[in-house]
């Protein structure tokens, strides 16, 4: 049998960013899937032992812009654990909040990209609409719509007040009634389903032997979310993992749909309990030791491990990203696959490879 | 480190491993660093249960390291990221980008997470010493 070799990115239509895969075919059934990366590493961890810890946060926030806040929140966490820092406790519900409304816009991204991925154009752009409204709370609040940089070590920058905590849950009540409003069409549409139940299945325990996380491996019936460490004010909300059973590309979407959701309730539990007290406690000192902390990103868990030395410098910064951990499994379920369903297989991992090179 | 970190030997790597692979541990990933005078410290993180275990590989730079991916297949994306960056051969990887995952030939920058050399031109690059060996010993530049 002929075989032919298909590139597929670095630029591909359903790609946002520069992934290739090289694609043995035969019959336009795969045989073989090789990822290849390197196209927009920049060095970001080695960048980070050259500039001051405290200056660290803008760089770990351009990571990733999507997941920026909580880069930068795993980051502060990590030092703080190292410094023995104990953060007040209205900055820890304030960057529960954020980390919140970026998951919400960066699910909603996704989920916009994945209807755009098999040719639903008006469910992407209704998609989208609903984002924006997340992006101005971000905005409203932080003063910027992606890279919010609240974070600081010791705490956050900025605060909410009564009309502005009043102003977004009537935001978010608005925007619940329109996720809720394409809900139907998502999760039930006749299209949706042709091309997304069954395809790209992953069993329960393949996910936890390929050591996939979030979305994509709680869409394999496994229980795992770091928020269930209870960081930050995670801790102090009623929390429940959404975890779905199929495996396969529609499941993936239904446990990022139904965390948009959950976002919104995690939002409005943790703005009806915030702490009254200071936001920011003042740092003295360096940091030394070593240490992991770890968070849940929108597309699963981050890894941070630092070590320090008590100098202005880190010694080293490590950081794990959940697409990183999502790639591998790519060339696990590739073969045997019809070569058109391979656009919305790869997108229902969510990869960011901003994130995966650093 | 809150987390328990086990100390191995390179040699007893693959067998720790698949031991805590049988006791139901998560692959998570490896955090590779210099370590003193010619070593690097490869640690490796497992979860089982939202708690981490770490393992920890003191091994030369210029001898290679038993890769783990006959045990976690998962393992060969980030052994194959700290060969480019780190320049540390892992034997037995079950995809082997060669140090090419994310280094062009023709911009080889030896260990870059490292002290590093740069290889400017073909004689240069001719010169330049194989992943496996001493690279720090080159100096920096």
């Amino acid at each position: 049998m002929l075989k032919t070799v298909i590139p597929f990115g670095p630029q591909h239509p359903v790609l946002p960013e520069p992934l290739h895969l090289k694609l043995l075919v035969e019959e336009d059934v795969i045989t073989e899937a090789i990822p290849a990366l390197g196209f927009v590493h920049r060095g970001l961890e080695m960048l980070a032992n050259i500039r001051d810890f405290h200056q660290v946060i803008q760089v770990v926030e351009r990571v990733c812009g999507i997941c920026s806040m909580i880069h930068a929140m795993c980051y502060c966490q990590s030092i703080e654990a190292l410094m023995e820092i104990e953060v007040p406790p209205r900055a820890k519900f304030l960057r529960t909040i954020w980390s919140e409304l970026h998951r919400m816009h960066s699910h909603l991204l996704w989920l916009g990209l994945f209807a755009d991925s098999f040719g639903f154009e008006s469910l992407f752009m209704q998609l989208w609409k609903i984002r924006e409204k997340v992006l101005d709370l971000n905005e409203a609040t932080t003063g910027n719509r992606i890279i919010v940089s609240v974070n600081v070590i010791g705490g956050v920058r900025r605060d909410l007040n009564p009309e502005q905590i009043s102003w977004m849950l009537a935001e978010l009540a608005a925007v619940e009634l329109e996720i809720n409003r394409l809900g139907s069409t998502l999760l039930t549409d006749y299209t949706v389903k042709k091309r997304t139940a069954g395809k790209g299945v992953i069993t329960k325990d393949k996910a936890f032997e390929f050591g996939l996380v979030g979305p994509t491996l709680r869409a394999s019936g496994v229980c795992q979310d770091m928020r269930m460490l209870g960081y930050a004010a995670f801790d102090q909300l009623d929390f429940e993992p959404v975890v779905e059973t199929e495996g396969d590309c529609y499941a993936r979407s239904k446990v990022r749909f139904r965390e948009v959701l959950q976002s919104i309730d995690l939002i409005r539990q943790a703005l009806s309990r915030i702490a009254q007290s200071e936001i920011r406690t003042k740092v003295k000192g360096r940091p030394e030791g070593e240490t992991v902390c770890r968070v849940e990103q929108p597309r699963g868990e981050l890894l941070y491990y630092i070590k320090a030395n008590g100098t202005k410098n880190l010694e080293r910064l490590r950081i794990r990203t959940p697409t990183f951990a999502n790639i591998p499994a790519l060339l696990v379920i590739l073969p045997g696959m019809w070569l058109s369903d391979v656009p919305v297989v790869v997108l229902s991992i969510d990869p960011c490879i901003s994130c995966t090179e650093r | 480190m809150r987390d328990e970190v086990i100390s191995v030997s390179p040699d007893n790597l693959v067998g720790s491993v698949a031991i805590l692979k049988v006791e139901g541990y998560r692959f998570v990933t490896l955090s590779c660093m210099q370590g003193a005078e010619n070593t690097l410290v490869v640690l490796y993180h497992f979860d089982k249960n939202l708690v981490l275990k770490h393992l920890r590989v003191n091994t030369p730079a210029d001898c290679a390291l038993p890769s783990i991916t006959p045990v976690y297949f998962a393992a060969f994306l980030v052994e194959n990221e700290i060969q480019d960056l780190f320049g540390l051969h892992f034997s037995g990887l079950a995809v082997d980008y060669e140090r090419t995952l994310y280094l062009e030939e023709e911009d080889v920058r030896v260990t870059p997470f490292c002290e590093y050399t740069v290889a400017k031109t073909p004689n240069d690059k001719a010169k330049m010493l194989p992943a496996s060996a001493d690279l720090r010993s080159t100096g920096g530049s």
